[in-house]
């Protein structure tokens, strides 16, 4: 098994190859041309090491506009379950939906980003459980670029000392800010959904010149 | 792929023609194929002469205009659940129209290709469709289609508030139809009314509609004492019952009135008394349709028992206010008159946020609005700068207490939200646990920024001393008022460093006497009338009015003219300091109009000669009353 954490780059699967052949295109200097994947995991709790990820909903963010027929949606099997979170993202262990085994979400979900920017709220979360399956995959890490909407949220706000900024902002507050329904809220795609159109919001404010100034901090 | 969006996009779609005659199969396809668009505020959905894309479209949330491009002349707006951009797809022609986001939106965009076999498979959708293009408007269903005529060009004509289309316009008539059998008695009758807050009763046999009473009725033929209130109802009713079809133009409705001298139609399914009545139309309705009557518009404010019932009246009152500009009506009194309505819109909407609290308030409150709210000066859709004081409670009691409130302020925020109000983006705001507080807890805070006056304590100050109650308990405010006037007597440098505040604003001119516009930025090269013209004359009569203690005048042009009165050997300086707020004011509101926005920033290429040299004159007011605050208040000697 140890082995499997060293493997070479040879040895890695012919999709990795191609996800991190897809990172040869550079990023598109407008934000209009940038293909934004947003995205949220619903996992069985907040522990990186024990909790393990049930649900990874995406999508695609091209010019501003989201295609439904693009949205990520896949269930994973887990051996772990916490019943205490259940009550929050309402996914049974046992439930009727259709699942995949973890190797093989990530591998539809790195055909499904490639070299696309990542956009999630709270990103680290989301990005370290992927990259926690990654590596129990025998995989490397995320390669793409990724964006925050509780930091951009943050950045898009007035600069005045009379506003007290918060050290985060939850996704919660953002859609209460934004007058961005509710509904579907806990779930992967939905969450997502809520990210999408935040994130589009907060673009309407920034309006970044190029999209690397998306990246400072 | 069928997922929680295409769910939750079929679950809207549905709700509208011609998506509502589809079965729930076909809505459910159709969503799995729809992209979702998200529109700034004058983002461009498609262009004038552009060759029709794959997709028509139905707005999701917000608002797009449809207009010719090369006019400001809107054609026809579409709310949610419009659709639009449909007929060029299916004509194969250009579009002949340019959309664009009104406001900020987000739109679905349906392919037509997978639309049309849908439509051709059903036959409603097919008639919708048909029906749609024969009467040349967008949706023959709605009840709100305003007159406009989509596709002949030469017969485009804008929406006009001020009633040049009216007698094309379809009317909106109340739906629910509140009835009562001939054998009720008129007691019942009348208390159901009152109930329903109605001013006419239809009376139904076998749900077919036999005779009305009304308000008039119950008057002549009850109050007189010619009938006793046990009587039943078709002893005093008015009948025959004169029915029309539901679709009548404005116009139509009216003539109706005048012609059998009623305030009430009865509209039915075919029009005649033999089929079910499914409206009733009266003459307030029509009032409300013409849109140009304050009286009717707050009536109907009073009447909202939802958020989003006052946001089709708020649209009103912008009408109201174009046309009152366009006649050149007064300044003050179009300030005045659309302040009170704007006032009745947030009273409705905290009367409707109390009703949904589980419980009364535990103590007295008043809601205040801050900023230009308070000071009566927000005739356009700005940001709601508002705070709550309540009255003091023990100490044990109060953190329950401030919840209470907050929640209650954060219905009330996101209600006004919903009908147009920005949320501040300072977050100034009652639901912000800064802004929500007890009456001491008010007395600390202001006191605090009067002894110390930093830059920061002194901006909160000028945003706060201009508060105004909108709704609630008057003594609050008052005894929090007579606190800052003792305490700024006490401590007089605070009004020093209040009046160096009012003199930090930006120059409108430059040294050639030419205007300065801003350097960089979205609104790079336009004029700043907010930050540069209005600002330094209302922080300027602030300062002045508040070293003569006076706190009931809020508005800055009364402020002027009260300190005209109390010193009368400025009193010249002081009209002409009132005279350049209104003008400018004005300037600001119909920029806004024009533009849709908050009109702060004016392009200075749509002013004529005349304007230009008419806003020049005002800056040489704000520059006296900026020297005069600067003596009187030793100034120097801070800045220094």
């Amino acid at each position: 098994m140890i082995s499997l954490f060293k493997k070479k780059e040879n040895n890695l699967p012919q999709f990795w190859k191609a996800y991190e052949g897809t990172f040869s295109e550079p990023i598109p200097e407008k934000v209009e041309n940038v293909r934004f994947v947003v995205l949220d995991t619903e996992t069985t709790g907040f522990n990186y090491s024990t909790d393990r990820m049930l649900c990874i909903g995406a999508l695609i963010l091209l010019n501003r506009t989201i295609s439904i027929k693009e949205v990520f949606e896949t269930y994973l099997q887990q051996k772990y379950y916490d019943k205490d979170t259940a009550k929050i993202h309402g996914i049974l262990k046992k439930g009727k939906i259709k699942r995949v085994s973890e190797f093989e979400a990530l591998q539809q979900f790195l055909a499904y980003i490639g070299n696309s920017v990542i956009v999630a709220h709270h990103a680290n979360f989301d990005i370290t459980m992927i990259n926690k399956a990654l590596k129990r995959q025998g995989l490397p890490k995320l390669k793409n670029k990724v964006l925050d909407t509780s930091t951009l949220y943050k950045r898009s706000l007035l600069a005045t000392p009379l506003l007290h900024k918060k050290e985060h902002y939850t996704l919660d507050e953002l859609a209460e800010k934004f007058s961005i329904s509710k509904k579907d809220r806990h779930t992967a795609v939905g969450d997502a959904y809520i990210t999408a159109i935040a994130f589009l919001k907060i673009l309407d404010r920034l309006k970044p010149k190029k999209t690397k100034s998306l990246f400072y901090s | 792929m069928k997922n929680t969006i295409s769910e939750r996009v079929a679950d809207f779609i549905k709700k509208f023609p011609p998506f509502n005659e589809l079965s729930q199969q076909d809505v459910a396809s159709l969503s799995e194929e729809i992209s979702i668009l998200y529109k700034e505020k004058g983002g461009v959905v498609f262009d004038e002469g552009e060759a029709p894309h794959s997709n028509f479209y139905i707005v999701h949330k917000g608002a797009v205009s449809l207009k010719k491009k090369e006019s400001t002349d809107i054609i026809d707006i579409c709310d949610e659940g419009d659709i639009f951009g449909l007929r060029p797809l299916i004509a194969n022609e250009n579009y002949i129209l340019e959309a664009s986001a009104l406001e900020e939106s987000i739109i679905y965009s349906i392919p037509i290709d997978i639309f049309k076999p849908v439509a051709k498979k059903n036959k409603e959708v097919g008639n919708f469709l048909i029906e749609s293009f024969a009467s040349n408007t967008r949706n023959p269903y709605s009840r709100s289609h305003r007159g406009h005529l989509y596709g002949d060009t030469d017969m485009l004509e804008p929406i006009n508030p001020n009633a040049k289309l009216l007698d094309l316009q379809p009317i909106r008539f109340s739906k629910k139809v509140i009835s009562c059998a001939e054998s009720t008695p008129i007691k019942k009758v009348a208390e159901k009314m009152t109930k329903n807050n109605i001013g006419a009763m239809l009376v139904v046999k076998q749900k077919l509609p036999v005779g009305m009473i009304t308000d008039k009725d119950l008057r002549n033929k009850v109050v007189t004492g010619e009938y006793p209130i046990t009587t039943p109802a078709n002893k005093i009713m008015s009948s025959p019952i004169i029915t029309y079809p539901s679709k009548l133009t404005i116009t139509q409705a009216q003539m109706a009135m005048m012609k059998n001298n009623i305030s009430h139609l009865c509209l039915t399914i075919d029009g005649t008394p033999d089929t079910e009545a499914i409206g009733i139309l009266s003459k307030h309705d029509v009032m409300v349709s013409l849109g140009n009557n304050p009286a009717v518009l707050i009536k109907e404010i009073k009447r909202a028992k939802k958020f989003k019932q006052i946001k089709p009246l708020r649209k009103s009152i912008m009408n109201l206010l174009s046309g009152y500009l366009e006649v050149n009506i007064p300044m003050r009194l179009t300030s005045k008159i659309i302040s009170e309505l704007n006032d009745a819109c947030t009273k409705q909407i905290i009367k409707i946020a109390l009703s949904k609290m589980s419980t009364p308030p535990p103590v007295a409150f008043s809601w205040l609005a801050m900023g230009s709210q308070g000071r009566s000066e927000q005739l356009l859709h700005t940001d709601q700068d508002n705070a709550i004081i309540f009255e003091d409670v023990p100490e044990d009691k109060l953190p329950e207490t401030t919840s209470y409130f907050l929640e209650l302020a954060k219905l009330v925020n996101r209600g006004l939200n919903v009908i147009g109000y920005e949320y501040c983006p300072a977050e100034m705001m009652a639901s912000n646990p800064h802004w929500c507080l007890s009456f001491s807890e008010w007395k600390n805070v202001t006191s605090h920024w009067i002894i110390n006056p930093g830059p920061d304590e002194v901006l909160l100050s000028s945003i706060f001393f201009d508060y105004n109650l909108a709704y609630g308990n008057k003594q609050l405010v008052d005894d929090l008022s007579q606190h800052i006037f003792d305490n700024v007597k006490k401590y007089p440098i605070f009004l020093i460093h209040l009046a160096a505040g009012a003199l930090q604003n930006p120059s409108p001119t430059g040294f050639f006497r030419q205007f300065l516009v801003e350097q960089d930025g979205e609104h790079r090269d336009f004029f700043d009338i907010k930050m540069r013209a209005l600002m330094p004359l209302t922080d300027a009569a602030r300062v002045l009015i508040l070293s003569h203690s006076i706190k009931s005048i809020n508005s800055t042009e009364e402020r002027f003219e009260k300190l005209a009165e109390l010193e009368p050997n400025n009193a010249e300086l002081y009209m002409s300091c009132s005279y350049a707020t209104k003008a400018l004011l004005k300037y600001r509101t119909k920029q806004g109009l024009l533009h849709n926005d908050s009109g702060r920033y004016i392009s200075l290429d749509t002013l004529s000669k005349e304007e230009k040299i008419k806003l020049k004159r005002t800056f040489k007011t704000i520059k006296e009353i900026q020297e005069l605050v600067s003596l009187r208040f030793k100034v120097a000697n801070i800045l220094g």
